[in-house]
């Protein structure tokens, strides 16, 4: 088996782990406001980590593709106007493929 | 779970939209503002959101995982910022431990899913790991949005089974498209991951200020460690971020107009 195919299997097991620990564990762990703030601002730090890296860098070094910025920033113009997930996503990948097919970037 | 269970968890559960007062009789609690339709809230979001399992099947494909290897994600792990998380570090090439991590630590939220709806479903022995499967954003969302508990146990088996059929079908198509093209780029498919994380969080961004800056810290954190770590570790790094926002503001108990553990996406549905 691959490396990738154990990365996979892995993190599905261990997002399924998580869930069923959910439903498993005592209510009352709910009672401790860290661990609830923590548990909700742990999406938030993690993906818009993601976000950066995945916009900004490519593997290790610093890469600022202009088509991919503009991309990104066409998302945010349709986030701001209330446009629906998938949009949001159509908007940003035909940005940047449109930018790309005219040469600029 | 019993009704005194219910009760002992009463505090940390006053955001819950749904009654949990313990009483047998919550379904008969007439909510006026609005009659209960959890088959069509549901339906409704789960082929709205599913759709974008395309999205996450192009993005995985041309990540550098295989089509089956996409499936396989979409249909056992069944959460799709993990999904993306991990194809964006096969993708970078980066470490896979770096990778599986950040993608179980995102995971991690679902746990405090499960645990707001397991006092509203109630679910015991082998439904519990069918249940399980289905403790996501857009279920959690729906579920606790319904004003009694029998609606919530529609609302919640009518948004699992849709999305998660719709999103498998969705990935299986979006893998064998992508897989197709000669180049991804050309088609902007390495903004697709990025702009669907932007979006899962951007609800949550305009709720709170502590949102915001753990979002830029969170974002910092990661930059500023990219060059010195392997790809996929200064992501896990950027839980950090997370744990100083909670360790400087616990869970405010007086705003109840932006609920604990309100799933990412609830609002822009």
């Amino acid at each position: 088996m691959s490396a990738t195919w154990i990365a996979v299997l892995v993190t599905a097991a261990g997002c399924y782990a998580f869930k069923l620990a959910g439903l498993t564990v005592p209510q009352r762990i709910l009672a401790n406001q860290r661990v609830l703030r923590f548990a909700e601002l742990v999406p938030v730090a993690l993906l818009a980590a993601l976000a950066a890296v995945q916009i900004a860098a490519n593997g290790q070094a610093f890469d600022l593709d202009p088509a991919r910025l503009a991309g990104f920033g066409a998302a945010i113009v349709a986030l701001a106007l209330r446009a629906p997930f998938l949009v949001v996503i159509i908007v940003a990948a035909a940005t940047a493929a449109a930018l790309r097919a005219v040469g600029i970037a | 779970m019993s009704a005194q269970e219910t009760d002992s968890a009463t505090p940390p559960e006053r955001n819950l939209s749904i009654t949990t007062g313990g009483s047998p009789t919550t379904g008969t609690a007439g909510q006026t503002d609005r009659p209960p339709r959890p088959v069509r809230d549901g339906v409704s979001l789960g082929l709205a959101v599913g759709v974008s399992g395309l999205a996450f099947g192009a993005a995985a494909v041309s990540s550098g995982l295989s089509v089956w290897q996409a499936c396989a994600l979409s249909l056992l792990a069944f959460t799709g910022a993990s999904q993306f998380a991990l194809a964006g570090v096969v993708a970078a090439g980066g470490s896979l431990l770096a990778g599986t991590g950040g993608a179980i630590l995102l995971g991690s939220r679902n746990c405090l899913y499960g645990l707001r709806l397991s006092a509203v479903l109630q679910p015991r022995g082998p439904r519990k790991a069918a249940i399980a499967l289905g403790v996501i954003d857009e279920t959690t969302a729906v579920t606790l949005a319904q004003p009694d508990p029998a609606s919530a146990r529609v609302a919640f088996t009518a948004t699992f089974w849709c999305l998660y059929v719709t999103w498998n079908l969705a990935t299986l198509g979006g893998a064998l498209g992508a897989g197709q093209l000669a180049s991804p780029q050309a088609f902007g498919l390495d903004v697709v991951a990025p702009a669907a994380f932007l979006a899962l969080i951007w609800p949550r961004l305009k709720t709170g200020r502590a949102e915001r800056l753990v979002a830029l810290a969170g974002a910092a954190v990661a930059l500023a460690s990219t060059s010195v770590l392997p790809v996929g570790v200064p992501v896990i790094l950027a839980a950090s971020a997370a744990l100083a926002g909670a360790l400087a503001a616990p869970a405010a108990q007086s705003s109840p107009g932006s609920p604990a553990g309100k799933p990412s996406g609830a609002d822009s549905t």
